[in-house]
């Protein structure tokens, strides 16, 4: 008895700071409606306020959609980053604890994906980057 | 089936009502001997009756139809509270699967030209569809009693101004120290305190998951402003954390409740001949 | 939304509350204000109360850990107050800490904190000197 709920799609620019401090509002609101616990929240909402600057500083701004999923009695928050940004090279290296690109902390990726339940990332020189993140309720 | 055999069984239904109903409370009523009154039955039956009839005027040829979806919604109310109530999910299926008697009573009605196979093989489907909403109210009913017993067995007390502890008894597991952790921080906030205890005489064992947690949870306390201390670790367990190569780093542990608390006084700014005496 | 957040003295202790989720240019902003303040003030303490905010990611954290820093150097000590749990436990997840800062659990432990950190060891205050003879 598996029932898809149904979900709508939202979906933000992230062309500046601003957009960052949306986006983690944004995705605090679907994971209220998910009804995550305030801790498995938190995670999830730094997680996306990493991903959003990611997008912003390193792929040049892009976009971000975030949708509440269903399956069976469980209700998650899904939230994919896109950009079209110069992409990573190597992505091992990237998801490294204390790499970094920029002049941050080099926690951004790697500290994200410890944040959340499920995390893929796509990437490739010249072809942007896409990162997909998925917390469920339980 | 066709659409005009669907119509047919819903008029067969509806004609013979009062025959298969008689015949289906008395062998629900016999089946479940008590459990249920007559009354509690007879009302429930006239709901399924009801949406099943309707739903077969409205073209519905299997459960899954839209026709349907009131009948299956009355189904999962009814299997969701007797699997609360207690009862067997034979009990449950069979309060459904008794309809058949009444069926059966057609089968041998002279009077009845229409082939009622189909409507048999509905009433299966029924019967199964209650199955599954049974065993998956049950399925929640023990998720959440195991969330329950999370809770109650971390039991997170103030035992003086300013110290709040945590007896730790049985096995411990990832989850659970989860749930210890969270616990015990919001308490902190809650009673303004800045000590906490975790004190793990009663834990047999700790794997590194476990112990992973616990550092976690001393990191997650001195972050927001409070002192975290260890108690009551067993021999085997301190050779565990250092066979394991787990960094305990500068993690303040006591051998006894007693000393944790003590020392959580005499740092909180008070001597100890003060609180002891 | 890119207002500066006020900065309060309390005698010789400067009090910040972030009580808005926070821009990064507000943040950097903050921590360049908390700079410029201490040194015009003498400031010896300053209290950054975060129990307002609801989450605290590496940005924002490695603002605090630069403010603890900053101050350091210009002899006076940061601390960290009122974080929330669930924001406590991400950070620790997310594997940050809040380099020099110290911590407490609201604004009244953080003020009994700095009164009894007022007088410093004498290897502090020799390696403080050298600090600001650096400068």
């Amino acid at each position: 008895m598996t029932t898809v709920a149904p979900t709508t799609t939202q979906r933000l620019e992230v062309r500046g700071d601003a957009d960052v401090v949306r986006v983690r509002q944004l995705v605090r609101g679907v994971a209220q409606e998910a009804r995550l616990s305030l801790v498995v929240q938190t995670k999830l909402v730094t997680a996306a306020s990493e991903l959003a600057r990611n997008t912003l500083v390193h792929g040049g701004g892009g976009h971000v959609t975030v949708e509440l999923v269903t399956e069976g009695a469980r209700t998650g928050v899904r939230a994919v980053f896109a950009d079209d940004g110069p992409g990573i090279a190597d992505l091992d290296l990237a998801l490294t604890d204390g790499w970094t690109s920029g002049g941050g902390l080099g926690l951004g990726l790697s500290g994200s994906r410890r944040l959340v339940e499920r995390f893929s990332i796509d990437s490739a020189p010249g072809a942007g980057t896409r990162v997909e993140i998925v917390t469920w309720s339980r | 089936m066709s659409d005009a055999s669907t119509g047919a069984l819903s008029q067969v239904l509806t004609r013979h009502a009062d025959e298969v109903r008689t015949a289906w409370l008395d062998a629900a009523a016999a089946e479940l001997h008590g459990r249920s009154s007559r009354g509690e039955l007879d009302r429930e039956q006239t709901e399924i009756f009801e949406a099943l009839v309707g739903g077969l005027a409205d073209g519905g040829t299997t459960l899954r139809d839209a026709a349907f979806d009131q009948l299956r919604g009355i189904l999962a109310d009814v299997s969701a509270a007797r699997a609360r109530l207690g009862y067997t999910p034979r009990e449950t299926a069979m309060a459904v699967f008794a309809l058949k008697e009444g069926l059966y009573a057609l089968v041998s009605d002279a009077s009845v030209r229409t082939d009622i196979t189909s409507l048999l093989r509905l009433v299966d489907d029924l019967g199964l569809y209650t199955f599954e909403a049974f065993a998956e109210a049950r399925e929640a009913i023990i998720t959440e009693q195991s969330e329950q017993l999370l809770e109650l067995s971390t039991p997170v007390v103030k035992i003086w101004d300013g110290v709040v502890a945590v007896p730790l008894v049985g096995t411990l597991d990832s989850a659970r120290t989860q749930v210890v952790m969270e616990k015990l921080l919001n308490t902190l906030v809650e009673t303004g305190s800045e000590h906490a205890i975790i004190d793990i005489t009663g834990v047999p064992a700790v794997d590194t998951q476990v112990a992973q947690h616990l550092f976690k949870t001393v990191v997650a306390a001195r972050l927001m402003g409070a002192q975290c201390t260890i108690s009551g670790i067993r021999p085997q367990i301190a050779q565990t954390i250092v066979s394991l190569g787990i960094e305990f780093g500068d993690i303040r542990t006591r051998a006894s409740l007693a000393d944790a608390l003590l020392d959580a006084l005499e740092s909180g700014g008070r001597s100890a001949a003060e609180v002891t005496g | 939304m890119n207002d500066a957040i006020p900065i309060l003295k309390i005698g010789s202790t400067l009090l910040v509350s972030i009580q808005v989720d926070l821009q990064d240019t507000t943040a950097l902003r903050l921590q360049e204000d908390l700079a410029e303040r201490i040194t015009t003030t003498g400031a010896r303490g300053v209290i950054i109360d975060i129990s307002g905010l609801e989450i605290v990611d590496s940005f924002i954290g490695r603002m605090l850990a630069t403010v603890a820093a900053i101050s350091q150097v210009l002899d006076a000590r940061t601390v960290v107050v009122g974080m929330r749990p669930a924001v406590a436990i991400t950070l620790v997840e997310l594997g940050l800490s809040l380099g020099g800062a110290r911590t407490a659990l609201d604004v009244d432990r953080g003020l009994a904190l700095l009164e009894s950190d007022d007088t410093p060891s004498a290897g502090a205050t020799l390696l403080d000197a050298a600090k600001r003879r650096a400068q």
